[in-house]
């Protein structure tokens, strides 16, 4: 296992030999040390290796994964996972705001809470958040799942596309164009998967209520057309 | 963009340690704001003295003489202590709003910075790590201080923009966003007499609130009202004599994290400027709700 420690060695330097790894990669282990809140922890890996990050970080942490498996022992920042590609991204604390953001794959793990604008504008991503989420999370989502096991904040999926969202907890209020909808056999299985990759087993897929598109605003309304 | 930091000490065993720790968290946060930082610093209150804290762009020649000077028109003991470009007058505190007008009237290019029982105020434009040390805020005590770093959007680059803002005694803002409604609302407080040194936002921000306490209203009870008339963006920290309070607007896009022990709260734009805080690994650490006052008091 290569241990980094980051009160000795630069951020650039470690994230420079992350980059190097390539697909078959023997070097498959690392450990970061003393993160202390720094930024772009472990951003842009692009390839199957395990980086384990002994402490809280701040902005971007695991931004762009692609394959790896990154868990962070602590809290992130602000854009945890942003824009992840594939690969799985746990966090044991909380998480900032817009964790997971435009992520188009991949699973990103939650333990804690995560604040406001989680999985803005999401694209393929599964987050599951074992905590509460804060306000206007899920805006703009476009695919992929939510999966919430506490409470939602305020305006929850506002003008989402075709993400589906599971909250086991309490919304506090749904955002323009998202609506509760039916659990059908099909959505139980899909959590029920997702539930099993986040290793969470001790809730029921019954517990938890789905929000998605009402598909009012996002579409073209022939009776609108003198708006245009 | 900008950075903050905040700690409000519980355990009067880390009173001596409050300017260094103060001075690593702002440290921290220099890329948030290279262009000024300012602190504020709340030491112990000497029974029957007041403090004013004053700054000069020529303090060789402005403060050559001032004690002498003020002593005169307030017939009573007063003592100078210079620190570069800031000076701290202690006067009898019956006598402190004499002195406030001597200096005011005799010595148009001073600016008074704040004043109060224990607040000290030291703001300038540079590099936050080189204003910290300009002051020697590192060897500074007592129970709490608030820091900014300021990266500037809605005014001009000067001393007095910089943060925090005080507009009362012993009151301090310091402010991460941007206001969109200051222009009115400085006319309306103008207007019930408020003065104004600046075309800050965030100064409004301040004598907003002192203008709520000065209706009888405390510091959280201040800030709750803020949240109807302020517009715009912000992540506030507030001290006044006793008190420690934190509010972020509701969309809440500025960062924000307290920390409490047994021993003290701190408040951080990020979690970098609380990881060299004593006994962090176990403190209770979270980020503070929109919309909602935090505040305590000691």
């Amino acid at each position: 296992m290569r241990s980094i420690d980051l009160e000795k060695t630069s951020l650039r330097e470690l994230n420079s030999s992350l980059h190097q790894l390539k697909d078959g990669t023997n070097e498959t282990e690392w450990e970061v040390l003393n993160p202390r809140g720094q930024h772009s922890v472990a951003v842009g890996v692009d390839a199957p290796i395990t980086v384990t990050i002994r402490g809280s970080v701040g902005y971007y942490c695991a931004g762009m994964n692609k394959h790896a498996t990154i868990v962070v022992h602590g809290s992130a920042g602000p854009g945890t996972a942003e824009n992840m590609m594939s690969g799985k991204v746990v966090v044991k604390g909380d998480a900032s705001q817009y964790a997971g953001a435009t992520g188009r794959g991949g699973l990103l793990l939650i333990e804690g809470n995560a604040s406001s604008r989680c999985g803005i504008s999401m694209k393929g991503i599964d987050i599951v958040v074992k905590g509460n989420i804060g306000h206007m999370s899920a805006f703009m989502a476009q695919s992929g799942h939510l999966v919430v096991l506490g409470d939602a904040g305020d305006a929850l999926g506002d003008s989402i596309y075709e993400a589906k969202l599971f909250v086991r907890g309490k919304v506090k209020s749904l955002g323009a164009d998202c609506i509760e909808k039916e659990m059908r056999p099909e959505h139980h299985e899909a959590l029920s998967a997702l539930l099993e990759k986040a290793g969470v087993t001790d809730v029921k897929t019954s517990e938890f209520k789905r929000y998605g598109s009402a598909r009012k605003l996002y579409t073209f309304n022939i009776d609108n057309a003198d708006a245009y | 963009m900008c950075g903050i930091v905040g700690l409000f000490i519980k355990n009067k065993a880390l009173e001596p340690r409050l300017g260094e720790l103060t001075a690593g968290m702002l440290a921290t946060m220099c890329e948030r704001g290279p262009d000024s930082a300012g602190f504020a610093v709340y030491g112990a209150p000497k029974s029957g003295k007041a403090k004013i804290t004053l700054q000069s762009p020529d303090p060789d020649t402005d403060f050559d003489g001032l004690a002498k000077a003020v002593e005169k028109a307030i017939d009573a003991k007063a003592k100078l202590e210079i620190k570069s470009t800031h000076a701290v007058l202690t006067c009898p505190a019956d006598k402190a709003d004499l002195a406030r007008e001597a200096i005011r009237a005799g010595h148009p290019s001073i600016r008074i910075m704040g004043s109060g029982d224990s607040i000290e105020i030291y703001k300038e434009v540079g590099y936050p790590t080189d204003v910290a040390e300009r002051f020697a805020l590192a060897k500074m005590t007592g129970t709490h201080a608030i820091g900014h770093t300021r990266m500037a959007t809605e005014s001009a680059v000067t001393t007095m923009g910089a943060h925090p803002f005080s507009t009362g005694p012993d009151q301090c803002l310091v402010h991460n966003g941007s206001l969109s409604n200051h222009n009115n609302l400085r006319r309306e407080l103008k207007h019930d007499g408020m003065t104004f040194e600046t075309q800050n936002d965030s100064e409004v921000a301040a004598a907003y609130l002192t203008w709520r306490m000065n209706q009888g209203l405390n510091l959280g009870e201040a800030l709750e009202k803020s949240l109807e008339d302020l517009d715009g963006f912000f992540t506030f920290v507030v001290g006044t004599k006793n008190g420690f309070g934190v509010l972020r607007d509701p969309i809440a896009c500025k960062p924000a994290v307290l920390a409490e022990t047994d021993d003290y709260v701190a408040f951080g734009s990020e979690y970098r400027a609380l990881a060299g805080l004593p006994g962090i690994e176990d403190a209770k650490v979270w980020e503070p709700e929109p919309a909602t006052v935090y505040f305590w008091e000691r």
